[in-house]
């Protein structure tokens, strides 16, 4: 067989030129992004990972707003160091529910993936208000405006239904509900139930108390209930040191 | 009917060529100063002022979004435009359609800049526009594909320059990514908030792959047809090696959409993936020093024009940076380096190095040989030129070496441990240690923010000058028709 091959026969025509571009370019990404969705090996298997509850869910919302992924990542590293300072590092399944993925890209401030119970409500009120009353050496900007917004919970079944509708098990119906059930246990599956999403986040604002003002729900309240929450759901005292590697 | 003096107005359309090639340098200026500013910000934070709008988190986007789509989109428009239609021999196959990209543009620009600091965002980085500006870049984009190789196909020559085949590969690659790094589900019609279709890890990796895509596409390839035709075009030279260009374009094309999974070593993506990005990193290094070489070599042969040359001089300098952040790139996606560079101030000084020394400088020297063109007159003035190129080479200077001292520093904090295997440091204790390097950060953002200043007034009076000196001629063939 004589192929006796010419670049000029792809640039002289526009057409071949843009199909070979597209193929060119579209290799990469099939080969790494497509098994990520298949491979059972990619998220781990691992117990009390659960979606948020409508009120943690509204102050991962406001985490997002402010850009806090700017300076701060949500992915701890399998490193000594890292160990030490944050706590396990973190797992695939931790952010299962995460849409989107809030891992981050630099450290300005400390990661936060395991920030949930470090501190007391009272502490992240008053860092988020005033950081530098508490660091004195910090750079992060005063977020006041988050304790004197009341939270806007009129929309919050329209979030979690945009959410279930990207896969995230929270339920409509009752047999979604009596699924979760089985999967999560009662307490969390009743959390997750559309229907009584705004009963649930005024439920667990006003136990929680979460800002310190027991008089309306701030952003504060759903920020703050966020931050405890991260990294706390894996009871990493259940698992042997070398449970995840399989996964890596 | 107006007395032609030859600018093309009549066989090319430059009017859409000199709107972008303004607003490239307005984008330019207002995205430098934010920059400036987040960068004060983190040196002396009283500068958040206690306001929702300018704190860092909701400013740092209107910064990425001004400078990479609004000061280097519109230069890429202003370019593209201006080598299709020269290139082919052909006028632009639709005014409207040019016109609809430039004001479809522009509102995304500014649309984006207001949503982000009134708090809306993706969250993606550089694709933090949400969903309803996201569809009104889709449709602008698909016009600009569609107005881009429509051109092409009623090119009067054969073949089709290379620098368009770069251009082409741009328009494509963004497209693809745009729309699979975007897909969401809105809450509700009227919201603006959406939540991403992906979730966690899969989330991450197609957030990745467009984010470092942004960088080889869009900061990438379509500044190296940028490169391919304005650096000939300035050296008075042909391309150094046609066969390097074939080489090195199908290379870099196949290669740059396999890297994006660098960002994220030692995370909870599986090892197999961020492997293999590492791999064709390394690998990649190649295609982008192919890039480099045929743009430098170029020039053999004519090396005095360096010293007599200004613009040349940004092209070269421009080149060398291309090189430079194409090697830290490769060497930073080794695992081993990337544990120390990672969540640093390194990554913030070696995207630096490629936007400030290789995007901005080639496009400051392609718009200094393009822009007097359109307006059919000389420079304003070669002073300013000079004074430009200095302000912006110390500042890139300036703002790499705080980034790499800072970065390195922190790195090393982070993971240092005291005699009794302890954490040295607290993490406050790094921040600390940084308070100089972001004063020196910003000192030579301002530099080169002023260069920017300097070069956007310089191209006022060019034009100016040009508007002034073709009025001149009119009138001055106007009388002569009169006395005739």
């Amino acid at each position: 067989m004589n192929f006796n091959f010419k670049h000029e026969w792809i640039e002289t025509n526009i057409g071949l030129m843009s199909v070979l571009t597209m193929l060119a370019i579209s290799v990469g990404g099939l080969v790494e992004i497509a098994p990520l969705f298949f491979i059972d090996e990619t998220i781990e298997k691992v117990e009390g990972v659960r979606p948020y509850t409508p009120l943690e869910q509204r102050g991962r919302d406001i985490y997002q707003r402010e850009g806090c992924y700017a300076c701060h990542s949500q992915m701890i590293r399998p490193f000594r160091d890292e160990k030490l300072r944050y706590g396990h590092y973190s797992l695939a399944a931790e952010s299962q529910y995460d849409h989107p993925f809030q891992w981050g890209s630099k450290r300005t401030g400390p990661d936060l993936a395991r920030v949930g119970g470090k501190y007391s409500n009272e502490w992240h009120v008053q860092h988020m208000v005033a950081p530098r009353s508490m660091v004195p050496e910090s750079v992060m900007p005063n977020y006041p405006w988050l304790l004197s917004t009341p939270l806007d919970i009129s929309d919050i079944t329209n979030r979690l239904k945009a959410l279930r509708k990207v896969g995230v098990p929270y339920s409509l119906s009752q047999a979604e509900y009596d699924a979760n059930v089985t999967k999560f246990g009662e307490t969390v599956a009743g959390q997750l139930h559309i229907p009584d999403a705004q009963k649930n986040l005024i439920e667990q604002a006003n136990f929680g108390n979460y800002d310190g003002d027991r008089t309306g729900i701030s952003e504060m309240d759903a920020l703050v209930a966020y931050l405890q929450v991260l990294g706390t759901m894996v009871d990493f005292s259940k698992y042997t040191d070398d449970a995840f590697v399989e996964f890596r | 009917m107006a007395v032609t003096t030859y600018s093309g107005a009549e066989q090319y359309n430059f009017d859409i060529v000199k709107k972008f090639a303004i607003m490239s340098l307005v984008w330019a200026v207002i995205g430098m100063f934010v920059g400036v500013y987040i960068a004060s910000e983190l040196a002396w934070p009283f500068l958040n002022f206690d306001s929702p709008y300018f704190s860092f988190g909701r400013f740092r986007p209107v910064h990425t979004t001004t400078v990479i789509f609004g000061f280097g989109g519109s230069a890429l428009f202003a370019t593209s435009y201006y080598v299709v239609q020269r290139t082919c021999q052909t006028r632009l196959i639709s005014d409207g359609m040019a016109s609809f990209t430039f004001w479809g543009w522009m509102a995304i620009i500014v649309l984006a800049d207001i949503s982000y600091v009134l708090g809306h965002t993706q969250s993606r980085e550089y694709a933090e526009m949400e969903w309803p500006i996201d569809i009104l870049i889709e449709v602008v984009w698909v016009t600009y594909l569609i107005l881009f190789v429509g051109t092409i196909m009623r090119r009067k020559q054969p073949h089709i320059y290379v620098a368009n085949w770069f251009y082409l590969a741009f328009i494509l690659a963004t497209a693809l990514l745009h729309t699979f790094n975007n897909l969401a589900m809105p809450i509700d019609l009227f919201s603006m908030k959406s939540y991403s279709l992906f979730s966690g890890t899969q989330d991450a990796m197609v957030q990745w792959w467009y984010g470092h895509n942004a960088v080889g596409f869009f900061l990438t390839a379509a500044f190296l047809g940028m490169m391919y035709y304005f650096v000939p075009k300035q050296a008075g030279r042909p391309i150094y090696s046609y066969r390097l260009s074939i080489v090195h374009f199908w290379a870099l094309s196949f290669m740059y959409m396999w890297v994006g999974a660098h960002h994220l070593h030692w995370t909870a993506l599986p090892d197999w993936t961020s492997s293999l990005a590492a791999a064709f990193s390394i690998l990649l290094l190649m295609p982008s020093w192919g890039g480099m070489i045929n743009g430098i070599m170029t020039l053999s042969g004519a090396w005095d024009k360096l010293r007599t040359d200004p613009v040349m001089r940004f092209m070269i300098v421009a080149l060398s940076f291309y090189g430079m952040s194409t090697f830290e790139g490769p060497m930073m996606s080794l695992k081993e380096v990337n544990a120390l560079s990672h969540y640093t101030d390194w990554t913030v000084g070696h995207v630096h190095s490629g936007a400030l020394g290789w995007v901005a400088m080639i496009t400051f020297g392609s718009l200094y040989h393009m822009m007097p063109k359109l307006w059919d007159t000389k420079i304003y003035s070669n002073k300013l030129v000079e004074a430009h190129f200095w302000l912006a080479t110390i500042g890139i200077v300036l703002y790499i070496v705080a980034m790499w001292i800072s970065g390195i520093t922190q790195g090393l904090m982070w993971r240092s441990f005291d005699e009794f295997g302890n954490l040295q440091y607290s993490f406050v204790e790094s921040v600390v240690a940084m308070m100089p390097f972001y004063a020196m950060r910003a000192i030579g953002g301002m530099f080169f923010l002023t260069g920017t200043v300097l070069m956007t007034v310089n191209m006022f009076m060019t034009i100016r000058q040009g508007k002034r000196e073709s009025a001149a001629l009119d009138a001055r063939l106007a009388a002569k028709m009169a006395h005739a």
